[in-house]
This record gives structure tokens, sequence and C-alpha cells, in this order.
């Protein structure tokens, strides 16, 4: 964004407060902080290009955890992983932490929950439930979200106002009450007939992704806007190319990079905000386990056996963090720089 | 300097109302497409006959544009309607449970600027030795503790194993008195019910805040007039508290201003786990209860305070950094 002549400081101050705006992503919920505003600093301001060099101890360990929870999600979800049933009630076993008396929870690797439920089992398909939310959503949200910036940053002028107004009035009302509105929106009532049938899966999806189409609409636009003015745009319009070709040949291939580095720090959030939602009881449906549920349903039983919360908190507090070490690694690589605009 | 001012603050003024009138307008026709009939929450026994009587009592009947037009001109005139369930007006409960929240908000915000100014200082003073690198990674983990397992670990720690504090529950401070005159402040108990709850929201937006604060600095020692206060002779400590630290603060004064608006959507969660009866819990109680009119109304109201503060951290910025105050009158 050149800045105009006339107002050099206003300009660039709003232009980063944009910056900062769009890029706020943490482990608070969509938009709540800024774990990208704070990665800009570790990664864009000793302005080192870290391409091409080997991954750090951290970069390793983020890397093996996410592969330890991806393999043990599928493996679980595929039934081929023998933790035990995630279903089956025992009732000797409930509510006793992993390091009961005997009698209690031995054989159980992680004890079991207030039902009686072997908490590896539903921790490990929890994963799955988690992973599969988080993904999916960030998926639908980086569709969305993606073109409508490009959109926006590509052609700017009016339809860059009316989308950029457009993200603003989303980010105006707190993400987590977006959320809870669009899911009590797309559940339907349970006592009604007029339910809408999705899957609580589904449900979570659209609503989570629906509330991150402005935050990445904003990073595509500001990433679009700076690669539409270059030289090869100008040329390849120049060469006829209709507007839909530069936009995915020219400008797409440029600004990906920028939303890649992005979307690791995006599943995080997404995976907090469906613990969020959890707690809040408009999550997946019991008795299906996800690491949000997991902790919601047993909440009430935090005094007399912690362990089931805790167990869940720690996959998420690894994952989360996990997600937004690899982030800050991928963003470095990529030597992405919103701040440079 | 003066119209270049009323200039500013009128074209602030019609923004506000452009974005008001949008958010009121999807937040009504977001409330309205919310499953769930009204009818069914007031009167669960009534007939069809009776239903009517009473849709056309609430105006739920009228056309969807007539309903916004009523519901916009009511708004104007301060009236917010009334929860179907009990019949209160909506303000009343608008004046409850606002100065809840903005308390919390106000106690997290300041804790969290409390510790993380001293500690970006401190960071980027000390930018790249041990203690950099400590506080920053500690930061780093912070950031990945989501706020409800936060507040579970702080309700079991410091509430049920030691103790200390109260895991729920509410006492009114200066603020809920000033909304409410009924409303007699408790502060000792006030304190007791909001330390928990204000270092979970806190905690998060101490590293946030830090980090910011620390890059700018960072940037802002490298400047010519740093230079020139060293070759002067002054203090270190007078050199970054008083030289740099505000030219040094924008990025974390903007963000701190947003975060007001989105802190309110973060304390939903905090004040379902800790029970207190902020716009948090409210909203979360109104979606559950399928309470439109209430609903509707915290929306907006929230919406409005976040438009409102982002105004103010506009003005702040021209008092905090002379260079934008001038190239503003300069337009």
């Amino acid at each position: 964004m050149p800045a105009p002549p006339s107002e050099p400081f206003g300009r660039q101050v709003e232009s980063a407060a944009e910056t900062i705006v769009g890029e706020s992503v943490d482990a608070g919920f969509l938009g709540e902080g800024a774990e990208i505003r704070a990665s800009a600093v570790s990664a864009g301001n000793e302005g080192k290009r870290s391409r091409g060099k080997p991954f750090g101890l951290g970069a390793k360990l983020a890397m093996g955890w996410m592969a330890f929870v991806v393999v043990m999600a599928i493996l679980a979800k595929a039934g081929i992983l023998t933790w035990g049933d995630a279903q089956e009630s025992v009732a000797r076993c409930a509510r006793k932490g992993p390091f009961a008396d005997e009698g209690g929870a031995s054989g159980y690797l992680l004890g079991c929950d207030s039902n009686g439920r072997n908490m590896a089992a539903r921790l490990a398909l929890g994963a799955w439930t988690s992973m599969l939310v988080a993904t999916g959503a960030i998926a639908l949200g980086f569709l969305v979200g993606g073109t409508l910036g490009l959109t926006a940053g590509y052609f700017s002028g009016k339809v860059d106002t009316f989308l950029t107004g457009m993200f603003n009035v989303l980010l105006s009302v707190p993400s987590v009450i977006m959320a809870l509105a669009l899911v009590a929106f797309l559940q339907g009532s349970p006592s009604e007939a007029a339910t809408s049938g999705l899957p609580a899966e589904m449900i979570l999806i659209i609503a989570i992704g629906v509330v991150s189409v402005p935050l990445v609409g904003r990073i595509t636009r500001a990433s679009a806007l700076s690669w539409a003015q270059r030289e090869f745009v100008l040329a390849a319009r120049a060469q006829g190319a209709k507007n839909g070709r530069v936009m995915a040949r020219e400008v797409l291939p440029n600004v990906l990079p920028a939303m890649f580095s992005i979307s690791l720090l995006g599943i995080a959030v997404a995976i907090v905000a469906e613990g969020t939602l959890s707690i809040l009881g408009v999550g997946v449906r019991p008795p299906t386990p996800s690491w949000g549920n997991i902790i919601a349903l047993d909440r009430g039983n935090l005094f007399k056996s912690p362990h089931i919360v805790f167990e869940a908190s720690i996959l998420i507090f690894l994952t989360v963090l996990s997600l937004n070490y690899l982030g800050d690694v991928i963003r470095a690589r990529f030597d992405v720089r919103e701040g440079a605009l | 300097m003066p119209s270049e001012l009323v200039r500013l603050i009128g074209k602030r003024l019609a923004q506000l109302l452009i974005v008001l009138l949008i958010v009121s307008f999807f937040t009504f026709l977001l409330v309205r497409l919310l499953p769930g009939d009204p009818t069914n929450v007031i009167i669960p026994f009534g007939t069809d006959a009776q239903r009517e009587a009473l849709r056309s009592d609430l105006g739920l009947d009228k056309s969807f544009l007539g309903q916004y037009w009523s519901y916009v001109t009511g708004l104007l005139q301060g009236d917010f309607g009334t929860q179907y369930s009990s019949g209160r007006p909506v303000s009343d409960l608008v004046n409850q449970s606002l100065p809840v929240s903005l308390q919390l908000m106000i106690y997290a915000q300041f804790l969290a600027l409390f510790f993380a100014i001293p500690l970006g200082i401190l960071t980027a003073y000390r930018n790249g030795t041990r203690t950099d690198n400590a506080l920053n990674t500690s930061a780093f983990a912070l950031l990945a503790l989501p706020n409800f397992v936060l507040a579970l670990l702080l309700s079991f720690f410091v509430g049920a194993e030691l103790k200390w504090l109260p895991t729920g529950g509410y006492a009114p401070g200066l603020l809920d008195g000033i909304f409410d005159s009924s409303r007699s402040p408790d502060l000792d108990e006030h304190i007791r019910f909001m330390i928990l709850p204000a270092i979970t929201l806190a905690v998060g937006q101490i590293a946030v805040y830090m980090r910011l604060l620390r890059s700018d600095m960072i940037a802002t020692l490298q400047e010519n007039f740093i230079t020139m206060a060293k070759a002067k002779g002054i203090s270190n400590r007078r050199i970054l508290w008083r030289h740099a630290l505000r030219p040094s603060s924008l990025t974390l004064l903007t963000v701190a201003g947003l975060n007001v608006g989105t802190l309110i959507g973060g304390a939903v969660v905090v004040e379902v786990i800790y029970q207190i009866p902020g716009m948090g819990l409210k909203i979360f109680q109104a979606i559950n209860a399928r309470e439109y009119v209430e609903l509707q109304s915290y929306i907006v109201v929230i919406a409005t305070l976040f438009v409102l503060i982002n105004f103010f951290v506009d003005f702040l910025y021209s008092v905090l950094d002379p260079r934008i105050r001038r190239a503003r009158a300069a337009v």
C-alpha cells in the first residue's frame, strides 16, 4: 500500500492496525488476541530468512507431536487402535484416574471418565473429531474468505470498499457470540420438529468456518492488494488475459504462501473454538467424543476426578502449541511479512 | 485544527451510524432466523388462538421490515423491548449485566497492561539475551493455553485445592452501583469473585501485549532521538520509560482498544465457567432460551461499544504521537 504523501503517518498507522486486526489469531478464540502478530516479531523483525536451514529441535518435536495426534486419530477412527472401547462403560473404573488404587483403574492407561469409559480410547477418538472439525472449518473459511479477499484486493475500488466493509461489520460482533448464534440457528431446537438434520460436526464446521471468513478475507486482501499492482499483473492484462485468469494464475500463487502460513494457526484456533463451543453446550453431541466435549461432560467432576478434564486439556494445549510453533516456522521460511506491505 | 477535528468527528459519527445500522439489521435477521417460536416460551400450553393474539401483541405478525423498523425506532428512544419470559424491560437486564462485563474487562485489561508493559520494555532492552528468550518462550506457551483450560486449572488449584478464592459467583462492585442504584457495592467480596476470572482473561493478553510492545520498542530504540538522549547522558531507565515507551505504544494501544470489544466475546466462556452474571452468561442463556429481543439487544450493545472504543483509540493516537497530529492537521 503506497502511502499518500499528504498523511504519511496516519495511513501508516491505519495499515499497521489493519494488518494486526487481520492477523489476529490465537488460542483465545477466533480473532481474540494475536498469535501471528506476535510471531511476525520472531520471524520478521530480525529480517533473517530461514529458508533452507534444517529444522530446529522445537520444530521436530512439534512435527512429531502432530504426526502422533494425526496417526492416533486416524487409527482410532479406523478401529485399528486397540486401546479399548470408547463407549463401553465399566462401573468399577468410573471416575478413577490413572493412579487410582488397585482394583479400580488397572489396565486403563489414562483412567476412565465419569461413565466408566476408557479415557485413552475416548481421547484418541476425540482427536479425530476435533481435528476433523478444525480442519474442515478452516478449509471452508479459506475457500470463502480467500476468494472474497482475493476479489477485494484484486479489483480494489468499490468492490473492495464493499467487501472490506462487510468484513468489518462481521468482525464487530465477537466471534464466540457469532459462532454460538450460528450453531443455535443451524442446530434447530431439539424440542421441535424443525431441526436442520445436519450432523453436529458439520454444523460446527460451518459455524467456525463462517466466523473465520472475515479474518482470512482481510489477510488475503492485504496480500492481494499489493500483488495486484505489480508489473507482471499489468503485463498479463496487457496480453488480454481476463480478470479470472489473472487472479487465478498471477495473483493467487503469490498470495498462497501468506495464506498457508496462517492455516496451521487457524486450525489451532479452531480446535480451541470447538472446545469453547462444547463448554457452552453446543458442541459435538455425546456419545461421540471430542476433546471439547470430554472436558464439557466432566467439568462438574473437576474437583473429584480432575484427570478427565486435565488429560483432554493437556492434549489440546500440546496440539495448539505445536501448531502455533509450526505456523511460525513456516512463516519464517516463506518470509511472509504482512507488515512490510 | 478545530475545523479539522470537527470534520473527523463528523466522519467518524457517520461511520458509527452506518456500522450500527448494518449490525442491527444483520443481528435482527440472524436472530429472527434462529429456530424456535417465542410464543412457546411465554405460553407453553396456549391454544393456537392465544398464540396468534400474543404474536400480534409482540408485533411478530408484522412484516420483517416492519418489525425491524419498530425495533430501530425503539432503540433510538432507549427502548430495547421486553424479555419474553418475564416481561421485564431488556434495558433493565442490560443495565444489570453490562457493568459486570465491563468491570471484568477493565480488570483484565489493567492486569494485562500492568504486567505486559514492564515485561515488554525489559525484553526489548535485553533483546537477544537469556531473559528475553525465557520470557518469549513463556509468552509463546501461554498463547497456546485456551481460556477455558486456564479457567478450569485456576478454579481447581487456587479455588478447590488451596481454597483461597471462590470458584464461582458474583458480588456487585462500584460500576454496578452506578448503573443500578438498588445494588449496593460489596467491594471485598466483589474483588474476591473477580480475581480468578480477571486473571484468566488477562494471561493470554499479557503474552500478546508483551510481544507487541517488544517488537515496536526494539524498532524505536534504533532511532536517532534515542541515540541523542543517550549522548545527553540520560539514564537508561528514563530513556526507556520517558522517551521510548510513548512512540512505541501505538500498536499496543490499537490492539488493546480492539481487544476490549473482543474480550467481551472471550468473556462468554469465562463468565459461564465462573458463573458471573455478565453479558456473556446472559447471551449464552438468551440463545438457549430463545429470547430474541434480549439477544439482539446484547449484540447491538457490544457492537456499539466496540465501534465507540475504536473511535477513542483513534483520538488517543494523536495525543500519543505528535507526528500523527501534525500529519492530520496538514490534510
